[in-house]
């Protein structure tokens, strides 16, 4: 099981990139899904690869991004 | 599940205005996380300016007013004047607060007015469409300057952080970047140490971004943070210009 989940809160999206732009494991990409707000939306390829690393949430400015870890 | 990295309090659960991959939400969402992390959401009071987060107050969950253009600081001076005991932040564009705005903010800091201002560097006019600022960069191209800004005409890029620090009544000048997640963190440990400094009144504080404008710029968000990398930073270098103890050893 991936260590990392990613919760996309989708209505904010805009798919501006830059979180596909930050992640160090390019594993985020825009995919076909068009959001509330008429553009298409984030999604992750593989979460296994996910290191965790906050990237791509820090990059988000419409903060569409949570990470939560195993554990509590 | 434990959360790593969760949506502030401090961002009301709205979409925003602003263009795809503009970084004025990344500004907000730093300033009200810090806001938010030392407890002071209730305290604080913000003032929004004129340009692209005129309507920055439906976004930011704080008490907030609305300025005339590039008057946030006069606003700010008489808050302060009847809330000694808040957190008082303005967040301005650089139209609003080099362009029309120049003489409120020089003469707030120099009166050491015990605010925060935040002073968003997108070298150029957002909101009404993409016009030359002070701080649009030789050669830049806007609507006011086709053919790039022409120095002999309208004079050098204005550095807002450097002019600050030279006032006695500014006491923490730092000049950070959205471009990266390293510099957004950076971003984020000013704007701590700037509310910090208000808490004991010691002057006037100032954290200037520089930011991007992807739509009128004509560039893609990500080449837009390429901007900022490859000639906005250059030209504008990051760092601290002023702290309280080096306002003390300059004494
Ligand atoms: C007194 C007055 N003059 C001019 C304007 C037009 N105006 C609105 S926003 C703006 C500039 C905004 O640019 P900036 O401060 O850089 O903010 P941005 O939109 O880039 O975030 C101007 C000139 C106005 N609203 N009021």
């Amino acid at each position: 099981m991936a260590k990392f989940t990613l919760q996309f809160r989708m209505e904010y999206c805009k798919g501006c990139e830059l979180c596909v732009a930050s992640c160090p494991k390019h594993i985020l990409a825009i995919g076909d899904e068009i959001g509330a707000k008429g553009y298409r939306t984030v999604t992750a390829t593989d979460m296994e690869l996910c290191i965790g690393c906050r990237s791509c949430a820090l990059m988000c400015p419409d903060n569409v991004i949570e990470i939560y870890t195993e554990g509590d | 599940m434990k959360p790593i990295f969760t949506i502030t309090e401090g961002m009301l659960p709205v979409s925003t205005s602003y263009c795809p991959g503009c970084t004025h939400g990344i500004s907000h969402r730093i300033v009200m996380e810090c806001l938010d992390e030392a407890g002071k959401l209730g305290e604080a009071i913000g003032v929004a300016p004129i340009g692209c987060s005129v309507v920055s107050h439906q976004f930011m969950n704080v008490d907030m007013l609305e300025s005339a253009h590039g008057r946030a600081p006069a606003v700010a001076t008489g808050i302060r004047r009847v809330h000694p005991d808040k957190v008082i932040f303005t967040y301005q564009g650089d139209g609003d607060l080099a362009s029309i705005g120049m003489s409120e903010i020089i003469h707030a800091a120099n009166r050491g007015e015990t605010f925060t201002t935040f002073f968003i560097n997108n070298a150029i006019y957002g909101m009404t469409g993409g016009q030359m600022a002070p701080t649009t960069l030789v050669g830049q191209k806007s609507t006011t300057s086709p053919d790039g800004r022409d120095p002999g005409a309208v004079g050098m890029p204005m550095r807002m952080s450097e002019l600050i620090a030279s006032l006695d009544g500014a006491v923490y000048v730092e000049r950070v970047a959205l471009d990266t997640p390293a510099h957004v963190r950076q971003a984020k440990k000013a704007v701590a140490a700037a509310l910090e400094i208000q808490e004991k009144r010691l002057g006037f504080t100032f954290v200037e971004f520089l930011s991007t404008c992807p739509t009128n710029w004509g560039l893609t968000p990500a080449n837009a943070l390429k901007f900022v990398e490859e000639k906005l930073i250059p030209y504008y270098p990051l760092g601290v210009f002023k702290t309280p103890e080096r306002k003390e050893e300059a004494v």
